[in-house]
């Protein structure tokens, strides 16, 4: 096999300034006899600076093992599992020791979760939980830091600041606990921003306005934003790249208005059509992708997808096909690719 | 006029909040709140909303899973509000519903074969190889295989269990289905499956469905008729294409311009209400809606706005909307 699962070095604005974030080839085969899950399988990917790359893919794609992988934040015993580099700032967080990466997280890097109410400390008040990383890891005195958190909280649209600082969080409604912690994960204004689902478990009104914080807050912080989702709608309105998986592997990424406007992969491509969209003539029969997602012991040796895949060629049952560049940018793993 | 399938009128559940320690009543929650909503045979209404807008509980009262404390609901012209369970059995079996979550609805120590003719063997029909032949069309019906019915919820992925749900809930061959979120938990390619089986199921056996549902795009492609709801009112009532083009209440049209679209660079201009959705337990005065409308005006928070036909078949409760 000749292609390689090579990134971009094309020249242009977004690449000349080198990548903020450089994951390569990172793998995390878990071990489920008789099987083993390759959740995670030799993904790559680059993030640069004041950039979102938007990561969607269906349950069992293995994005937030991805997210969780790469922040180092995998419970044993599969925290001595995952293979690969995270080189962050030109270091590899993969080699660093569990204290000086959680110097750096939180700090450099950090993450939002889908549910902020499992990830909040019911026990800590909201105020105290934004200021302890800026104690932490910038050193700040309790009455700046508090100070700092207030502030935090009226960036992210709280109402009544100063009050909210002293709540503890079961007092916060869904929308306002995500604002808080949103507020907590960028406190230390990171280089790196891992939100996974951030929206998800929200009301559509409260969705869009989280949206819109976190457009707003990279755009006055420079921050890179990993976007972890399953729903398309939010990459095509919060994403510029995306990075669409499937079995534990990217299987096409591109801008996002090119991976919309001309999916190669049967995959994406059947994923985009199949999303509901608010039309005056709706279809009468929604385009379907048949079959499901294989289990760990039903995975092809070849492409994952091929046994649901109607473009499926004889070389597919046999090797997985590398992520090869299609167009500037636009990478496809697929040995039998659309043509745009 | 033709008597609709269902007809509910000025629906209320109103639970007690007690306190603590002496359970003394110390508030109501207006889960529901004077819901007026028509059905009629083979069609598709949609109740949409956000959490604890009343439209899960509003659907679990029509079929008196959960008991309203006011109101009328007429199926097929007769009165079941205060039926007694022995009254309600035959119309048990004419209404049923499938869940959200396929993984919870599902009885895990039951073979799938005996999830599907426990209907039969409730309101004893057939014989057990007549109930062995109903099982296996009930599964070619949504797609299974026969073999389904000796295997167990946990063999099947969450696409298949929603299959089995919606297996069941056809045994008695209904005339009205109630989906509560029934693809919510699905992937969005198993989505368009699930729906897509729905849609021909109705059109081969003539049901009537009410779609439970936070996702309007779902919506969009399933209702014909869609009426909004705002802790515990209906808001808005309007054929499918009006509802999400031609929306008049100032919150239809906020929760249409919050839905992201799938279209990248085409982020339309938002009209998003600030804040979120009050407690339930204590709605804002006069019009729910009042406090985070662009709209609002004083008498708004003075008075509920009675709903209004503004069209044929398109209600809006606002004082801003005249006829």
């Amino acid at each position: 096999m000749t292609a390689q699962a090579t990134l971009p070095r094309h020249a242009g604005a977004a690449a000349a300034e080198a990548p903020l974030l450089s994951v390569r080839d990172l793998t995390l085969h878990i071990p489920v006899p008789p099987h083993v899950l390759r959740a995670v399988d030799g993904v790559s990917f680059d993030l640069r600076r004041g950039e979102t790359l938007g990561l969607v893919g269906e349950s069992g794609s293995g994005k937030t093992l991805t997210a969780l992988t790469l922040m180092r934040l995998l419970e044993p015993p599969l925290d001595h599992l995952p293979r690969g580099q995270v080189v962050l700032d030109g270091q590899d967080l993969m080699l660093l020791t569990e204290t000086r990466m959680s110097a750096l997280r939180g700090h450099a890097i950090s993450m939002v979760f889908q549910e902020p109410m499992t990830s909040l400390n019911p026990v800590m008040t909201v105020g105290r939980q934004i200021a302890e990383p800026l104690m932490r890891h910038l050193g700040l005195p309790t009455r700046a830091a508090m100070a700092r958190a207030e502030e935090m909280l009226r960036l992210v649209g709280i109402p009544d600041p100063a009050r909210v600082l002293r709540a503890y969080p079961h007092l916060l409604s869904g929308g306002m606990r995500q604002r808080a912690m949103i507020a907590i994960a960028l406190a230390c204004r990171p280089l790196v921003l891992v939100a996974d689902e951030p929206t998800t478990a929200l009301d559509v009104t409260v969705q869009a306005q989280i949206l819109e914080l976190l457009t707003e807050l990279q755009r006055e912080m420079g921050s890179a934003i990993l976007l972890i989702t399953h729903d398309l709608a939010v990459i095509a309105e919060t994403a510029h790249r995306v990075a669409v998986m499937y079995a534990g592997r990217i299987v096409e990424e591109a801008p996002v208005a090119e991976l919309f406007a001309d999916p190669r992969h049967p995959y994406a491509r059947g994923l985009l059509a199949s999303i509901p969209r608010i039309e005056r003539m709706p279809p009468a029969t929604l385009p379907e992708i048949p079959g499901m997602v294989p289990g760990p012991a039903e995975r092809p040796i070849g492409c994952a997808f091929m046994p649901r895949c109607a473009r499926a060629i004889s070389g597919c049952a046999a090797e997985p096909p590398p992520l090869a560049e299609v167009a500037p940018g636009h990478r496809v793993a697929c040995w039998n690719p659309v043509h745009g | 006029m033709v008597e609709p399938l269902l007809r509910v009128t000025g629906l209320e559940v109103h639970f007690p909040i007690r306190s603590a320690l002496l359970r003394r009543r110390t508030g109501t929650v207006r889960a529901v709140d004077g819901v007026t909503l028509e059905v009629a045979r083979g069609e598709t209404l949609a109740i949409v909303g956000e959490s604890g807008c009343g439209k899960t509980t509003t659907g679990k009262s029509i079929l008196r899973l959960i008991e309203p404390t006011g109101g009328s609901i007429r199926f097929d012209g007769e009165e079941i509000t205060h039926h007694s369970a022995r009254q309600l059995s035959p119309f048990r079996r004419r209404m049923q519903i499938v869940f959200q979550d396929p993984y919870a609805s599902l009885n895990p120590r039951m073979s799938v074969g005996g999830i599907l003719a426990a209907p039969f063997e409730i309101h004893r029909i057939g014989d057990a190889k007549d109930r062995a032949d109903r099982v296996a069309e009930l599964l070619r019906t949504v797609g299974l295989p026969p073999e389904a019915a000796r295997r167990y919820p946990h063999e099947f992925s969450g696409g298949q269990r929603q299959r089995i749900g919606i297996a069941r809930a056809l045994a008695l061959r209904p005339e009205l289905v109630i989906g509560d979120e029934p693809v919510s938990a699905l992937d969005v390619s198993i989505q368009a499956q699930i729906i897509n089986l729905m849609k021909r199921l109705q059109a081969e056996l003539g049901l009537a469905y009410i779609m439970i549902s936070h996702n309007l795009a779902v919506v969009s492609h399933v209702a014909d008729r869609v009426a909004v709801m705002y802790l515990g009112r209906v808001v808005e009532t309007a054929p499918r294409e009006a509802l999400f083009f031609e929306a008049r209440h100032p919150y239809t049209q906020a929760l249409l311009s919050a839905v992201p679209e799938p279209v990248p660079g085409r982020r339309r201009a938002r009209h998003v209400p600030q804040g979120d959705v009050p407690s339930p337990s204590r709605p804002p005065s006069g019009c729910h809606f009042h406090p985070r409308c662009p709209h609002a005006m004083p008498r708004c928070a003075e008075e509920a706005p009675a709903s209004r036909i503004i069209a044929p078949g398109h209600a809006v409760a606002c004082h801003l909307v005249t006829p």
